[in-house]
């Protein structure tokens, strides 16, 4: 596979010279923007392989840039890039269409392979954001009322299969170890998160910006 | 000092002086005589010979004064007393002179002169003819109704507002700001014309009203009616309210938005308080820390902690962890690891419930089995899961370390068997640890929640 070619969305100066500088030798970083609208221009022109886009950017928020990006060139991918992990930011990045969600303390080996593989059109669950989607997706309560939060069971929309990898997402495990934990192929694994991105992001339910309010609040 | 300043002042006997002098003879052009004299006549008043410029360092309007003071070598304070003569005796027209001057003769240090600029502002032409024709018309009502001296000093200023709206609009900034201190109500008022026509009309009605009511007030001595003057009187407050009424309301606004302002910046004082307390104090170890990394990721993550708690969860860092629910317990295990041994423990809740004593127990289990892997593991990075479903709760510690035969554990090291199974099934919960040489350690614990629900008790 050749290099993915990158464009990094950050308004940190200085956290893009330094993903910049480390990713440097493995993936093709092609350009920076600092803001919303440069950054829409930027990956418009460009047309690269996978956007890097900060959840936080201070001209409306990563989703702006996924959403105006996806209208019209909706072969670009994202991959959303934090250092916050309030839940409901993640959340709406991921369903504006970002492929993925790595925290910003990711090591750079693992930062260059989230890149390849949204890259390649998989999806990337850092452990936080498998927490999250566990959470927000959670099996409705049946007498515990102190659970939170509480959905309809016909919302629980992920198989146990697909909670069963985000757990093990969630407890650090990368793809590799949990197609060993189950038994499984990678691609299967690949395939169960895949679609619970599919889920996270087709779904209409307004509850997951329910949970993500209550989950602040909480 | 502006340089501007400067060569006003120096071109005064046209050679370069020590800023000492400046300094002395500075009283000579302020106070009312100074020291040359009543008149400040100084004993060779030649002036510095060049053209004629206005001095904006030593103004009061324009500088025109200053400048004709400099230029002929007289004081400042001669030449401004000799103005007011003229306007005096002039009925009012040395006031348009004045302005004319302003207008006309280029400042210190420049050849081009308002004039020049205000040809080409056809916005500027426009409300200069239309502000000396509202007066006009004013004049004109009032002078219809009953002049006097009034009127007839009146007329000379349509000129000067003429006059002023031009220098308003293409005065550099130190004459606008001069003229926004000198007509602070009527420059408001004329600023708003540009944008809209609602004020033009505004301005209109007002003039009307002024001119009206001014009518009425003169001409009530030929009048019997009483009441004549007291609806002039009316008249001209309703006009005065009409045409500063903005104004007013402009000064209200401004000082509500300072107010805000304030609010915000007594929230970022609060805000940099903290960041000051806390992340630059962090920033600082860290420097001083740079040759231990252990110890600094152990500080960045202390501090990631808690600047994450108190931005996102609203928590004070300094509050204590009341530690009644699972998320809460597993924070605590996550701060307690980081702290005692620095390896990071990347924590993950789902859900989350209150605790009772089952769960405390479950949370004891998980903080031994996170520190046994911090201890011995060699692991990086340790991952915390908890859990929380209907039926029980779930907490995985595991680490990528390098694992150990579970048989082969010695006797003396009783932390797994011990505190971590013993505790769990006593309250009839399970630990499963997976582990082998090399392959890291996995403990997972399961606890029954009670069939109560532990609720708020």
């Amino acid at each position: 596979m050749s290099t993915p070619r990158v464009v990094l969305v950050d308004d940190h100066g200085l956290f893009r010279s330094g993903v910049r500088a480390e990713l440097g030798r493995q993936v093709e970083v092609i350009g920076e923007a600092d803001d919303v609208q440069p950054a829409i221009d930027l990956i418009g022109e460009l047309l690269p392989d996978v956007v890097l886009l900060d959840v936080h950017l201070p001209g409306g928020g990563g989703q702006a840039v996924v959403q105006a990006v996806k209208a019209s060139h909706p072969e670009v991918r994202f991959l959303a890039l934090s250092a916050s992990d309030a839940p409901e930011d993640v959340i709406a990045v991921i369903r504006a269409g970002a492929r993925g969600y790595v925290t910003k303390t990711i090591s750079t080996a693992e930062l260059a392979d989230a890149v390849r593989r949204v890259a390649a059109g998989d999806a990337v669950f850092s452990h936080r954001l498998a927490g999250f989607v566990l959470d927000a997706f959670a099996a409705a309560p049946q007498a515990a009322s102190d659970v939170k939060p509480s959905f309809d069971p016909e919302l629980d929309q992920l198989t146990g299969r697909e909670r069963e990898v985000l757990r093990l997402i969630a407890q650090g495990y990368t793809y590799k170890e949990i197609a060993k934990e189950l038994f499984i192929s990678t691609k299967t694994v690949e395939s169960h998160v895949s679609s619970v991105l599919r889920k996270l992001q087709l779904s209409t339910r307004h509850q997951l910006t329910r949970w993500a309010a209550e989950r602040r609040l909480a | 000092m502006s340089p501007i300043a400067l060569t006003g002042w120096l071109g005064h006997d046209g050679t370069v002086e020590h800023p000492d002098r400046w300094h002395r003879d500075q009283p000579g052009h302020r106070g009312p005589f100074g020291r040359h004299g009543p008149f400040g006549l100084r004993e060779r008043h030649a002036g510095h010979g060049g053209p004629l410029r206005r001095d904006p360092a030593d103004r009061l309007g324009g500088g025109v004064a200053a400048g004709i003071a400099a230029w002929r070598g007289f004081s400042p304070t001669t030449v401004r007393i000799v103005f007011v003569l003229v306007t005096l005796v002039s009925a009012g027209w040395g006031v348009p002179l004045y302005v004319l001057a302003w207008l006309f003769v280029p400042a210190a240090g420049t050849d081009a002169n308002i004039f020049s600029k205000a040809r080409t502002d056809a916005g500027g032409i426009r409300l200069a003819v239309g502000l000396a024709s509202l007066l006009i018309f004013v004049l004109l009502v009032a002078g219809a109704l009953n002049g006097g001296w009034f009127i007839s000093w009146a007329w000379p200023q349509v000129f000067s507002i003429a006059g002023l709206a031009l220098i308003w609009r293409n005065g550099q900034e130190e004459d606008q700001v001069t003229l926004r201190h000198l007509l602070e109500p009527l420059g408001a008022a004329t600023g708003d014309v540009r944008p809209n026509r609602r004020s033009a009309l505004r301005l209109v009605i007002a003039g009307a009203l002024m001119a009206g009511g001014l009518g009425w007030l003169f001409s009530a001595h030929t009048s019997l009616a009483l009441l004549r003057p007291l609806g002039g009187v009316l008249l001209v407050i309703a006009a005065i309210v009409l045409a500063l009424g903005p104004w007013w309301l402009r000064i209200a606004r401004d000082l509500a938005l300072e107010r805000q302002a304030k609010a915000r910046a007594e929230e970022r004082v609060d805000i940099a308080a903290r960041v000051h307390d806390s992340v630059l104090q962090t920033l600082a170890l860290i420097q001083r820390r740079a040759d231990d990394p252990q110890k600094v990721i152990q500080l960045a993550r202390m501090q990631e902690r808690e600047l994450r708690s108190w931005l996102f969860e609203g928590r004070d860092p300094d509050e204590a962890d009341e530690e009644l629910t699972v998320a809460a317990g597993v924070r605590k295990i996550q701060q307690d690891v980081e702290a005692r041994y620095g390896v990071p423990v990347e924590a993950v809740t789902v859900g989350d419930c209150d605790l009772d004593d089952n769960l405390t127990a479950l949370l004891a289990a998980a903080g031994e089995a996170t520190v046994n892997a911090a201890k011995w593991s060699g692991a990086g990075v340790i991952s915390l899961f908890a859990e929380v479903e209907p039926g029980e709760v779930s907490i995985v510690v595991r680490d990528r370390g390098k694992g150990f035969d579970p048989e082969a554990v010695p006797a003396d090291r009783k932390g797994l068997a011990e505190s971590v199974r013993g505790r769990m099934t006593r309250r009839g919960g399970t630990a499963t640890v997976t582990t082998a040489p090399g392959e890291g350690t996995k403990v997972t614990l399961k606890m029954p929640r009670s069939s109560l629900p532990a609720g708020k008790t």
